[in-house]
């Protein structure tokens, strides 16, 4: 796990005792970190441990309840200038059942604004081998080839940072390298990733930090040179068996 | 203000074009409005009731409820898959999702106002020749202010248990208003009256659309934004 980074870039993203509640449950209970350009932070933890919470403040999608949190040094809840700056990968697909693939993502482009969007539209679909399905109905296509629709819709705008939420959700096994590799192919072309996943082996290979959240927390959270993947292991595993 | 309003363009035609491709929402709109129009008339006494004295109330009644069902699809389309979350996350301003779902309820609206209109024209054999324009004015500035508020209890019910029956509670006492505007200057231009004496109606109906319009662009990003 090397990362590509030049020591001296600014971060991209900025945590700072970050939380956020629901009601009388804290989702995210102070959360810190850093991720600069080209860093992956691999996200481990049980089910309700404030992962996806986290994704969504990021996104802009919720307010933090307190505490600082910056996209590229602008401080959220985001407005459009960070908002630009993110692509948003969930395991809710976001796309419309009605329209087609090429249609969905470029409804995207045009919502990001991107120049040249046809040619990049083509492009992302190529990347994830959905060109020769891309004017079929949405609601035609397997749950795996949505996902794949998905991501090229999270990556049309040639996001700087990728929050990407359980992305292996319903991909078959060429559909999951594809998306190994455009992910490593992002982070070494200076793209921040945040991976939420389950899947420690998928999760570790890429990442240059990791972390273990439990209870709207950071119980271990390190970076690249400092990871290892027997003791992740253990860790979530107890942390999932504790809930 | 350019971006905004291109941005509520493209979430518009994407609108359109789903409704398009899927029309369950188009044909309920226009059956219920032409099975209202059937009902009304066969239970029409023409010895008790002038129809200029009942056409203007079926007219605004149809409308009214015939387009809360294009209205209560307006944010379900965004609760496929959540698809809001793509809008939500994307750099565009919450005012411009509003008003882009505001100009696709319109068009829908309108749509089946011109299905609608016809055939009470036809069904009670309306005079409609010299009110026709005046008519097309009070049924567009009436839409406005309807799609205005419903657009906004859309996107406020959307996420209820009981949106189907949340959006019309929450909408039609704030529907009042326009509804009386626009059925007592239907009325009048029905009965032969000249176009200046509901030009006050009109002008009560400006009024309504400009507060409608600003407070529920305004009140949209409250909704989303927790």
């Amino acid at each position: 796990m090397s990362s590509t980074i030049s020591p001296s870039a600014p971060p991209i993203v900025e945590v700072t005792e970050l939380t956020r509640a629901f009601g009388a449950r804290r989702a995210l209970a102070g959360v810190t970190f850093t991720l600069s350009p080209g860093e992956c932070l691999a996200l481990f933890g049980p089910n309700g441990a404030g992962k996806t919470t986290l994704l969504r403040v990021l996104a802009g999608l919720i307010r933090p309840t307190s505490g600082v949190a910056r996209i590229s040094g602008i401080p959220l809840p985001a407005g459009p200038s960070a908002r630009s700056r993110v692509g948003l990968i969930s395991h809710h697909t976001m796309l419309y059942e009605a329209l087609s693939p090429r249609e969905n993502v470029a409804f995207a482009a045009r919502l990001y604004g991107v120049r040249d969007a046809r040619a990049r539209v083509e492009a992302s679909l190529q990347r994830m081998s959905m060109l020769d399905r891309a004017d079929a109905p949405m609601r035609a296509l397997s749950r795996g080839m949505q996902q794949r629709v998905s991501i090229a819709r999270a990556m049309v705008h040639s996001p700087q940072l990728v929050l990407a939420d359980e992305p292996y959700s319903g991909l078959d096994e060429s559909g999951a390298r594809a998306l190994t590799v455009l992910l490593g192919e992002l982070r070494s072309a200076g793209t921040a990733i945040i991976l939420v996943t389950h899947n420690l082996a998928e999760g570790l290979s890429l990442a240059t930090h990791a972390a273990v959240m439990q209870r709207g927390r950071f119980v271990r959270y390190d970076s690249a040179d400092r990871v290892e993947a027997g003791s992740y292991s253990t860790l979530y595993r107890e942390a999932v068996g504790s809930g | 203000m350019g971006n905004t309003l291109s941005a509520a363009w493209s979430i518009a035609r994407k609108d359109l074009a789903i409704e398009f491709r899927t029309r369950s929402a188009f044909f309920s709109a226009v059956i219920f409005a032409l099975l209202g129009l059937v009902i009304f008339y066969f239970a029409w006494d023409p010895t008790a009731v002038s129809v200029t004295d009942l056409a203007p109330g079926v007219l605004w009644i149809i409308f009214t409820f015939s387009g809360l069902l294009g209205l209560h699809r307006s944010f379900g389309v965004e609760s496929e898959d959540h698809a809001i979350d793509g809008l939500l996350a994307s750099p565009i301003s919450r005012e411009a999702i509003f008003v882009g779902k505001a100009i696709a309820n319109l068009i829908f609206v309108a749509a089946v106002q011109m299905v609608a209109i016809p055939a009470l024209v036809v069904f009670y054999n309306l005079p409609l020749g010299r009110v026709a324009a005046p008519l097309i004015a009070i049924a567009v500035l009436a839409a406005i202010g309807l799609v205005a508020i419903g657009t906004l209890f859309s996107a406020m019910a959307v996420n209820t248990r009981l949106a189907e029956l949340l959006l019309p509670m929450l909408s039609l006492p704030f529907f009042v208003p326009i509804v009386i505007a626009a059925s007592q200057s239907t009325a009048k231009l029905l009965s032969g009256r000249p176009v200046a004496e509901v030009s006050a109606w009109l002008k009560l109906l400006v009024a309504f659309d400009i507060v409608f319009v600003a407070a529920c662009t305004l009140a949209y990003p409250l909704t989303v934004d927790d």
